[in-house]
C-alpha cells in the first residue's frame, strides 16, 4: 500500500473511504498504536473517535483497549439515553429517604476519573450530552447543580467514541471530535488483519512515567504547526494533539526527546484524518523564516543540543508521511474539488446529528401538571416530595388527623419533556436554472435565513436543495445553525437546464428521512415548473415533464406537506399541474421578495 | 479544584481579553458574548480572568451584599440590619465567578428550599442559587447556546431586574441578583436566543489564529501548562498581577472619566447610520468607550476609543438584512470607515 492514489469508485459514492496508512503501516496497526497511544496520557490525547460498524474487528479493538488499561482503571459505558442525573451525579432517592439527610449519587463521568469512557452510538448522541461531557473535558472537573446539590469533583479521562455513522451524513458532533486527537476508521479492516497487537500494559505502565520528562523542540513544533495550517486544519486542539501524541510516542519509544518518527506518528495518526485540503506544491511563504523567539517567559530550550534539521527539509518528510495516511476518498475528493462535500465529512455534521431520533426522547424534567398528553415523572415526583415529608407530617398531626402515609401534593408533580416532539423540518427544492436563476435564488436564501432567524423560537430546522444543469444536490441538510446555512448560501451555483424530477426526488428523499426520525417535514418547491432535463441528466421537455409529475405523485402518497411556489413572471399551467400532482398547495409569487415568501412559508408550516 | 490557565498567557484574541477587562471594570456594560471558533481560548480567558479580578468590600451576609448599596439592593437580613443600626459591618471578599453549567437544574439556579434542613430538622428554608452566588460577581455560561429554554427565561428576567424573586415550594423569597453576563459559544451548534443575545452589552467574535507564530506559541504554552501547571501559573504571577493592578486602578479613575459632547455625538451618529434598535446600543458604547479609556488611563472618551469598542458593542444588535452577503461586523466596520474616515 505506498501510493495510495485517488480511488474513484469510493470518492463517487460518498461512501466512508477506507482508511489508508503510510508505507508499511496497515490501519490496523496504527489502530493499535492509538490505542497505545491514548492509555499512555489519556488525558493530553482525549481519545479516540472509532468509526466502525459493530462487529469482530471493533470488538477485537476494544478487548485490546481494555487490556492496555493497567489495573484499576475505571471503565464506563455511557448508553446513548443517557439521563443526566446519572451522567453528572444527582440525589439518591433511596438512600436520601433512608438516611433522612441528602445523599448524593456519583454520575459516571466522575466515576471515570482517571479512566476511560466508552461512548455508545456516539453519532446520536445529544448536543447537550455532548457538550456535559466537553465541559468535564476542559475544566477536568465535573460542576453538578442538580437537586440541591452543588459539588465540584475532579474528572478526567479519555473518551472511546463509537461512531457507527453510515454515509457522511452522519458522524460525531464537531465540537466533541475536536476534542478527541485520534480518528480512526475501522469500517475497511478485515477480520483476518485485526490480530496483532505488539504491546502489553507493560509498556503501558514503562512509558507513563517517562512522559513528563519528553522534549519537543521548538523546530517540531513548528513542524506540526505547519502540516496543520498546510492541510487546512483550522482547529489549534489538532496541533497541540498532534505534539502530545509525538510525545507519547517518544515516551512509548523509551527516548526522551522527541523525533522525526515520532512526528510522523503524530501527523498520521492526528493531523492526517482531519486534513481539508491538499497542501499547496510550494510551501507558504510565511513558514520560511524561522518563527520569532517567543517573547513572554524565555523557554529554556538550549539543553537541545543536537543539530537542527533544516526546518524545511524535516517538514517535507513528515508531511509526506502525513499526506500518505489521508483517506483515499478524500484525496480523490480533494483533487477533484470538492471541498465542499469533503469540509463537511472532515468536520461531522453537527446539523445532522441535532436531528437525531426526535421523538420520545426525554430532555429533562419540569414542575407541571400531567395534562394533554404530558407524563408524570413519578420518580421525579416522589424526589421533590422526599424532603417534605416530615414538615408535611407535623402539620398533619398539629391539624389533628396524623397519617403516615407519603404526603404528595400539586407542587412535587414533575413532568418529562420531550425534546424536538414536533419539530418541523423546511426543506426548500429551489430551481436554480436558466437566467432567473441568480434572482430567484437570493429569493430563497432570503427566506432560508428570515426562517432561520425565528427557528430558535419555532424549533424548526431548515435545508436546501437545488436543481440545475443535469442533476440535484442537498446545499444545506437540515440545520438549526444560521451559520452553517450562510456559508453554504454564499456558494450557491445557478444556471443551466431543469431536471425539476431529479430536484422533487432529492427533496422527497430529505423529508422521508425527516418522517422516519419522527419529525415533520415541509416541503417548498419553487420553480416555474418547465421541467427539460430527465432523471437520467438527458434533455427532453416531455419525458422531463413526465418524470416531474411522477415525482409530484410519489411526495402526495408519502403524504409530505408541500407548497409549490410558481416562479415565473406570469403564473404558467405547468406549476399548478405539478401543485395538484404533489397535493400541495400552489402560489404564484411572480415577485416575490424574501419576506412575502418567507409569511406563504410559515402559513404552509403552520 | 483544577488550576485555571493565567489569564495573561492567552495568546492573541485581543478583543475577548480586552472585552472581558472591561466588564470587569464597569459592570453596567452588561456582559459579554464570546461566539466562535473551537479550541480558541474562550472558556481558557474567563476562567483566567476569576483569578486575577481584584477583591470587593462585602457584607457578611449570604449574598455578599454592597455596604454601600441602597435599600433596594440589599437582602432581607441587611436591610433590616441596617434600620437598626444605621451601618453595615464589611470586609474583602474574593468577586465571585459562578459557572452555571449544562445539565443544572432550576432549583440550583434561582434557588429552592434547603433540601438537608429539611430532611433532618424538618425546617422550611430557602437556599440560595447560583443567581444569588454570583450576585455582584460574574456568571459564567460555556455553551450558552445550548442552555435548556425555561433556565434562559429565568435568567432573562433576573438580570432585566436585578432581582431574583422565588416562588415555589411555598416558599416567598426576594433577593438581590446583578451579576456580569458571560457566555461562550459555537455558532454552528445552534443559534442564541435573540433575547438573551441582546442582554449582553458586547459581543467577540473569535477566529483561530492562521500565522504559524501565534499558533505555535498557542501550542507551546498550552504543552508547559499540562507538564507542570503550578510551575506555569508561578512564571506568570507577575504578569496576572500587573492585569489585576491595572483593573484595579482604572475601576478607580472611571468615577473621573469624562464623555465630551463630541464624542457622544459621533457615538450617536455612528447608531443612527447602522439602525440599531432603541439606545441600548448607544448607552453600551458610551459606557464601553468610557470602560477602555479609564483602562488605557485616559481621564477623556475619545472618538478613537469609540471606533476601537464600536464593533464589540454594536455587531450583535444589528437588524439581520438576509440579502446582505456581509456579516455585521463588517457592516460596522464599513459605517466606522464612512463616518470616521481611516
Amino acid at each position: 500500500m505506498s501510493t495510495p492514489g485517488p480511488n474513484p469508485a469510493v470518492a463517487d459514492g460518498g461512501t466512508p473511504a477506507p482508511l489508508q496508512a503510510g508505507p508499511g503501516h496497515s490501519p490496523w496497526d496504527d489502530a493499535v498504536l492509538a490505542a497505545v497511544l491514548m492509555t499512555i496520557d489519556p488525558v493530553g490525547t482525549g481519545g479516540v473517535a472509532l468509526r466502525a460498524l459493530p462487529g469482530p474487528v471493533r470488538d477485537q479493538w476494544l478487548s485490546i483497549m481494555r487490556d492496555l488499561q493497567p489495573e484499576g482503571t475505571p471503565m464506563r459505558r455511557i448508553p446513548l439515553h443517557v439521563a443526566d442525573g446519572r451522567l453528572l451525579g444527582g440525589l439518591d432517592l433511596a438512600a436520601t429517604l433512608n438516611a433522612g439527610r441528602p445523599v448524593a449519587e456519583k454520575g459516571l463521568l466522575v466515576e471515570a476519573d482517571g479512566g476511560v469512557v466508552e461512548l455508545a452510538m456516539a453519532e446520536r448522541i445529544a448536543p447537550g450530552t455532548a457538550a456535559r461531557l466537553n465541559m468535564a473535558f476542559d475544566s477536568g472537573e465535573v460542576v453538578l447543580e442538580r437537586d440541591g446539590l452543588a459539588m465540584r469533583t475532579p474528572s478526567r479521562f479519555a473518551v472511546v467514541a463509537l461512531d457507527e455513522g453510515v454515509g457522511e451524513d452522519e458522524g460525531l458532533l464537531n465540537a466533541l471530535l475536536d476534542r478527541l486527537a485520534f480518528h480512526l476508521e475501522l469500517n475497511y479492516v478485515r477480520y483476518d488483519q485485526a490480530i496483532a497487537c505488539n504491546y502489553d500494559v507493560e509498556d503501558v505502565l514503562a512509558a507513563r512515567p517517562r512522559l513528563p520528562g519528553v522534549t519537543i523542540t521548538d523546530t517540531q513544533v513548528e513542524t506540526l504547526c505547519n502540516i496543520a495550517l498546510a492541510l487546512g486544519i483550522p482547529s489549534l486542539r489538532a496541533s497541540i494533539f498532534a505534539s502530545r501524541v509525538a510525545c507519547a510516542h517518544a515516551a512509548l519509544e523509551e527516548r526522551t526527546e522527541v523525533t522525526d518518527e515520532d512526528l510522523a506518528v503524530a501527523g498520521r495518526l492526528v493531523l492526517a484524518p482531519r486534513a481539508t485540503q491538499l497542501p499547496p506544491m510550494e510551501p507558504p511563504p510565511d513558514a520560511e523564516p524561522p518563527p520569532p523567539e517567543p517573547e513572554e517567559p524565555n523557554q529554556d530550550e538550549e539543553q537541545s543540543n543536537q543539530e537542527p534539521q533544516e526546518p524545511q527539509e524535516l517538514q517535507d518528510k513528515i508531511l509526506d508521511a502525513t499526506k500518505a495516511a489521508i483517506p483515499a476518498g478524500l484525496l480523490a475528493q480533494l483533487q477533484m474539488g470538492k471541498l465542499r462535500r469533503s469540509r463537511a465529512r472532515a468536520t461531522g455534521k453537527a446539523g445532522a446529528v441535532q436531528n437525531a431520533p426526535s421523538r420520545g426522547r426525554p430532555a429533562g424534567v419540569l414542575r407541571g401538571e400531567p395534562r394533554a398528553g404530558q407524563r408524570l415523572n413519578v420518580i421525579e415526583t416522589l424526589r421533590s416530595a422526599a424532603p417534605w415529608q416530615r414538615i408535611r407530617r407535623e402539620e398533619r398531626a398539629r391539624a389533628g388527623k396524623p397519617s403516615n402515609r407519603l404526603e404528595i401534593r400539586q407542587d412535587d408533580f414533575r413532568i418529562t419533556r420531550f425534546k424536538h416532539k414536533s419539530e418541523s423540518t423546511t426543506i426548500f427544492v429551489v430551481d436554480a436554472s436558466g437566467s432567473s436563476a441568480l434572482h430567484r435564488l437570493a429569493e430563497a436564501k432570503g427566506a432560508v435565513e428570515l426562517l432561520l432567524a425565528d427557528c430558535y423560537v419555532r424549533r424548526d430546522q431548515v435545508a436546501l436543495v437545488a436543481f440545475r444543469g443535469q442533476g440535484a444536490e442537498v446545499l444545506l441538510p437540515p440545520t438549526r445553525s444560521l451559520v452553517r446555512a450562510k456559508r453554504s448560501l454564499a456558494g450557491l451555483p445557478g444556471g443551466g437546464g431543469t431536471p425539476l424530477a431529479s430536484g422533487i426526488d432529492l427533496g422527497m428523499m430529505l423529508a422521508d428521512g425527516v418522517q422516519r426520525r419522527g419529525g415533520t417535514p415541509v416541503l417548498i418547491v419553487m420553480t416555474d415548473g418547465r421541467a427539460n432535463v430527465a432523471r437520467d441528466g438527458t434533455g427532453g421537455r416531455t419525458r422531463a415533464n413526465e418524470e416531474a409529475l411522477a415525482a409530484a405523485r410519489a411526495v402526495r402518497s408519502l403524504e409530505i406537506p408541500a407548497l409549490v411556489i410558481d416562479t415565473s413572471p406570469r403564473p404558467q399551467p405547468q406549476g399548478r399541474e405539478l401543485a395538484k400532482e404533489m397535493g400541495a398547495v400552489y402560489l404564484p409569487l411572480p415577485h416575490a421578495d424574501a419576506n412575502a415568501l418567507n409569511q406563504a412559508v410559515r402559513a404552509t408550516a403552520g | 479544584m483544577p488550576i485555571p490557565f493565567p489569564f495573561s498567557a492567552v495568546v492573541a484574541q485581543e478583543e475577548m481579553k480586552r472585552s472581558l477587562l472591561m466588564a470587569a471594570i464597569d459592570p453596567s456594560i452588561g456582559g459579554v458574548l464570546v461566539f466562535g471558533d473551537r479550541g480558541t481560548g474562550k472558556s481558557t480567558a474567563i476562567r483566567g480572568l476569576a483569578a486575577l479580578l481584584p477583591k470587593m468590600r462585602a457584607v457578611d451576609c449570604t449574598y455578599n451584599c454592597d455596604p454601600e448599596a441602597g435599600d433596594d439592593y440589599l437582602c432581607q437580613e441587611c436591610r433590616t440590619k441596617k434600620a437598626e443600626k444605621g451601618s453595615l459591618k464589611s470586609r474583602q471578599v474574593p468577586v465571585p465567578v459562578v459557572d452555571l453549567p449544562l445539565g443544572a437544574t432550576e432549583d440550583r439556579v434561582i434557588g429552592a428550599l434547603d433540601l438537608e434542613r429539611a430532611l433532618t430538622k424538618g425546617e422550611k428554608a430557602f437556599e440560595p442559587g447560583l443567581l444569588a452566588r454570583a450576585h455582584r460577581g460574574f456568571l459564567y455560561i460555556d455553551e450558552v447556546n445550548l442552555l435548556e429554554d425555561h433556565l434562559v427565561d429565568s435568567l432573562l428576567d433576573v438580570a432585566a431586574s436585578g432581582q431574583n424573586l422565588v416562588e415555589r415550594e411555598g416558599l416567598s423569597v426576594r433577593h438581590p441578583a446583578r451579576f456580569v453576563l458571560v457566555g461562550s459559544g459555537n455558532p454552528e451548534e445552534g443559534e442564541l436566543r435573540p433575547q438573551l443575545q441582546d442582554r449582553f452589552g458586547l459581543s467577540v467574535e473569535v477566529k483561530t489564529p492562521t500565522d504559524l507564530p501565534t499558533r505555535m506559541k498557542v501550542v507551546r504554552l498550552r504543552d508547559e501548562f499540562e507538564r507542570d501547571p503550578e510551575a506555569f501559573v508561578e512564571k506568570w504571577k507577575a504578569k496576572d498581577a500587573k492585569v489585576s493592578r491595572q483593573i484595579q486602578k482604572a475601576k478607580k479613575l472611571l468615577p473621573e472619566v469624562e464623555v465630551p459632547d463630541r464624542t457622544l455625538e459621533e457615538t450617536a451618529k455612528l447608531c443612527i447610520k447602522l439602525g440599531t434598535d432603541g439606545l441600548r446600543g448607544e448607552l453600551t458604547v458610551i459606557r464601553s468607550a468610557r470602560a477602555l479609556a479609564a483602562l488605557q488611563g485616559d481621564k477623556t472618551v475619545t472618538v478613537d476609543h469609540v471606533k476601537t469598542i464600536a464593533v464589540s458593542a454594536l455587531r450583535h444588535r444589528l437588524r439581520r438584512d438576509p440579502l446582505d452577503e456581509s456579516g455585521s461586523t463588517s457592516r460596522v466596520e464599513r459605517a466606522i470607515k464612512e463616518l470616521f474616515g481611516e
